[in-house]
């Protein structure tokens, strides 16, 4: 242990930077050792992210130094950080949807020669994908991606650039447990091989398994430097947000009324023009919270998409509280009374240009006593904002601020209570707690649980499987686009659903049907 | 030492405010560099265009003579540019009203009322314009066609079709052979109320007022804000794209096509050449400067119209070549451009005692 005292590979050293209304670093310190791993943890807005856009070149500090192997440095811009060899892969992927694999790699290197070698590209990019096992096709394009492998697609277009620091902004909040693994994996080669990480998690056992230090950060404070090993799952928690949490979500028994939802043989394509669900049936009834688990890009999304009448329908039937609402446009399915908490927040759930009050009031705003005769009321609009930050404890420095300012807890802290406020009979909540703080994900689950409580029929889309388990009434696994099996979750195993998800149905799983 | 771009955490208010301004200030700086070369004094030069254009009441009527169309028009393109649709066919939406108006004033007044002319073509005019902005709107959303180049070759169709009527079938017999159609019948003229200019201008008020209310306060405003920052939430939220871009580019080609309705019925009482020069064009740069905002067009087309009258004043009287004009126009959109950086980014400027880390 003793060499691990050694000198950092990178320091940062008192950093402060103020955002209007809000300090977000102050005073912070960082310390990172060759080839290994340091977890970041903090609530929402606790600053992790600002500190690492700082480290990135996308933000400056007010004040406070970078010294890498011993020399300060400046870092305005992400390419200084490239140049340093500092790479980040943000929670919000920066790629172009537009552009193939390969060409999102090379993009804004300046070492390319002027006619691009695409071939020599490709065959570079080849070579790390199975040096590191990232499995990626240079020639897809990023649109038809699932989240999971652009995400791979950030990583190899960091190693490509030979980034010897990498920073990973909650990688794993995307990932299924398999994925995460090879993410583990992929971080020891390279630890191995002399990189370091910085690892952005929420998942204790994460922060266990795959970090060496952690810091823990608390309203832009560092509240807790100790190595991995002295410490437990409990005490970070605590540290991170300064009280006891309960793990587990505390529900009542379901009772389930009328059915709301039905699904029969549902049969959709996805972009590529291939079966993204076969033959997809199942029910939910009001008060009844279903869970749907699965690999990510096993049909999820287009689940998600054709009850909400974003995605067509190429055969089967959908039933919404007994009307049939079959390829209906989304307007229709809101008016049926559909919420939806999209999986892609910042592109499809709020609109960041414009207020945290007009993003509240993008599903009432059709209704009085917003609008009247067409014409809207700023000011009722500013009113129910006011009530619902407050509700919400949406942290924003006013209703009037840009969303895209706000953290992605308090983003999707915004969708939600949007979604809940305007939702009628159906909540359709895809990954609603990814990337969200313990704190946030609690308070998420809760009202997740209580519109349950209301009367609402809930669809839970979600990677987690300790949240599906705690969460819903009962759990559909989807594989390759197919609806596996249904299983309560309350005598629900992780194995055996693991199994489904790998594609061995129920039936042979052995489980009982419910 | 060193000056840097640092991205802003909120929209500055105030860089909104002074972007256009000193954008403005810095084009004359250029546009002055480019009088020396000529040979000629920038600030009696500027001096000499002030006068022509605002000196005197007479030469202020003639600068609001050509605001009037560069406001419609500059409201219209706006519009279409805040659901980032590229309409650069205001000079083809422009013409192809005015052409319809004539029809109307030529061809139906021995019909109707009297008092039903003006109206009419007025009507029929908008409708004409709606229906050039609809053809690149229907196209882009039914079949995604690139609307820049689409409305971009509409204005040469709209242009042909206005040279063919004019010196083809509705070319004045009596003419002496003059490009252009009959005089209106005057139940067809819209009435001015100081020289040339005319109570088109009531109209252009009027309408960036409710354009002004239609986007800042009504349900459809909403959408189409949502629309233009964040289509696929838009569409998410229930939101209609398709049918929205099409109204709102029927909206828009409306209110140029009114422009040319003007342009016919209150300037040159006819269809002849030179019916626009390049208004639909100067739009775009009306648009830009007043940020997409109807109320701030009416300025910033005053201001354009004078440039525009002032220019031919310096032609005149500094005998600078008659392309000026157009290289000022130009020039005045290059700073603006530039400087809209500024109401997202501010410079920072780093000493060398902070770079040392003192």
């Amino acid at each position: 242990m003793e060499e691990k005292q050694a000198v950092p590979i990178l320091e940062m050293k008192n950093i402060t930077k103020q955002f209007p209304g809000v300090l977000a670093n102050e005073n912070v310190d960082l310390e990172l050792f060759h080839g290994e791993v340091l977890a970041l943890l903090g609530e929402n807005g606790a600053g992790k992210s600002t500190l690492m856009n700082i480290l990135s070149g996308l933000v400056r500090p007010d004040s406070g130094d970078i010294i890498l192997n011993g020399k300060k440095v400046d870092i305005s811009s992400p390419k200084d950080a490239m140049h340093l060899g500092i790479g980040m892969v943000h929670q919000n992927f920066k790629l172009v949807s537009t552009m193939t694999v390969a060409e999102n790699v090379i993009l804004g290197l300046d070492n390319e020669k002027f006619i691009l070698d695409m071939k020599e590209v490709r065959k570079k990019i080849s070579g790390i994908s199975d040096h590191y096992n990232l499995k990626v096709d240079p020639d897809s394009y990023i649109w038809q991606m699932s989240v999971g492998e652009q995400q791979r697609v950030e990583i190899l277009k960091l190693i490509y650039r030979g980034a010897e620091i990498l920073i990973l902004d909650e990688p794993t909040a995307v990932l299924t447990p398999q994925e995460s693994n090879e993410l583990n994996g992929i971080v020891k080669k390279m630890t191995a091989e002399g990189k370091s990480a910085i690892f952005i998690t929420h998942k204790m056992d994460e922060v266990m398994e795959f970090s060496d230090w952690v810091r823990v950060l608390q309203k832009g404070k560092l509240v807790s430097v100790t190595r991995t090993g002295d410490t437990n799952p409990k005490e970070l928690a605590n540290l991170m947000v300064g009280r006891d949490i309960l793990f587990r979500v505390e529900k009542k028994k379901s009772n389930p009324g009328k059915v709301i939802l039905e699904l029969d043989k549902v049969f959709a394509l996805n972009t590529k023009g291939v079966d993204a669900l076969k033959k997809v049936t199942f029910s939910i009834r009001a008060g009844e919270i279903l869970g749907i688990a699965g690999v990510a890009g096993n049909g999820q999304r287009e689940l998600t998409e054709v009850i909400t009448g974003l995605h067509k329908i190429t055969s089967g039937k959908l039933v919404v509280e007994g009307k049939e609402m079959t390829n209906k446009a989304p307007l229709d399915l809101i008016r049926a009374g559909v919420s939806h908490i999209p999986s892609d927040r910042v592109a499809m759930g709020v609109v960041g240009d414009m207020s945290v009050a007009s993003n509240l009031a993008m599903k009432e705003y059709r209704r009085a006593p917003l609008t009247k005769y067409g014409i809207l009321h700023p000011k009722r609009i500013f009113n129910m904002a006011k009530g619902m930050i407050e509700l919400f404890m949406i942290a924003t420095p006013s209703p009037l601020t840009n969303v895209k300012f706000l953290s992605g807890g308090n983003i999707q802290k915004t969708i939600l209570a949007r979604e809940i406020g305007a939702c009628r009979g159906l909540l359709i909540a895809a990954y609603p707690a990814r990337g969200l703080d313990v704190g946030a994900t609690e308070s998420v689950r809760k009202d997740i649980i209580a519109e349950r409580d209301n009367g609402k029929a809930v669809l839970l889309v979600s990677e987690d499987l300790d949240e599906l388990i705690s969460v819903s009434d009962k759990i559909a696994v989807m594989s390759e686009g197919k609806v596996m099996g249904i299983v309560d979750a309350e005598t629900a195993d992780i194995e055996s659903l693991g199994l489904m998800m790998a594609g061995v149905s129920l039936e042979q799983s052995g489980e009982k049907e419910v | 030492m060193r000056i840097i771009f640092e991205k802003r955490n909120t929209i500055s208010k105030k860089a909104i405010l002074l972007v256009p301004v000193f954008s403005f200030i810095v084009s004359l700086f250029l546009i002055g560099i480019l009088l020396l070369i000529f040979k000629t004094n920038p600030f009696l030069t500027y001096a000499s265009m002030y006068v022509g254009a605002f000196g005197t009441w007479m030469n202020f009527t003639e600068t609001l003579v050509k605001a009037i169309p560069l406001m419609l028009t500059g409201i219209g393109v706006g519009l279409a540019f805040r659901l980032r649709f590229w309409n650069i066919g205001a000079e083809g939406q422009l013409v192809f009203g005015g052409v319809i108006a004539t029809w109307v004033a030529l061809f139906w007044s021995p019909f109707i009322p009297a008092w039903m002319v003006l109206p009419l073509a007025i009507i029929a005019g908008m409708i004409a314009g709606a229906l050039w902005a609809g053809i690149p709107a229907v196209l882009k959303v039914s079949l995604n066609v690139d609307e820049t180049l689409v409305s971009l070759m509409l204005n040469y169709v709209a242009i042909m079709i206005a040279q063919g009527l004019y010196y083809g079938p509705w070319r004045d017999p009596d003419g002496f052979g003059f490009p252009g159609t009959k005089l209106f019948p005057q139940i067809a003229w819209l009435p001015r109320f100081s020289g040339r200019a005319h109570y088109g201008l009531l109209f252009a008020v009027l309408i960036a007022l409710i354009m002004w209310v239609i986007l800042n306060r009504t349900k459809w405003g909403f959408e189409l804000k949502m629309i233009g920052r964040n289509p696929r939430a838009a569409s998410v939220m229930g939101v209609r794209i398709g049918s929205n871009i099409i109204i709102a580019l029927l909206v828009s080609g409306a209110i140029s096509g009114m422009a040319g309705v003007f342009e016919v019925t209150a300037i040159s009482h006819r269809l002849q050449q030179g019916l626009s020069m390049g208004y639909g064009y100067t739009a775009i740069i009306v648009a830009w400067m007043a940020q997409l905002n109807p109320i701030a067009s009416l300025f910033v087309a005053i201001l354009m119209a004078g440039l525009l009258v002032g220019g031919d004043q310096v032609q005149m009287m500094m005998g600078l070549p008659a392309a000026m004009g157009l290289v000022l126009q130009g020039m005045i959109l290059f700073p603006m451009l530039a400087g809209s950086l500024f109401t997202d980014f501010k410079l920072k400027v780093i000493s060398n005692k902070e770079e040392a880390g003192v």
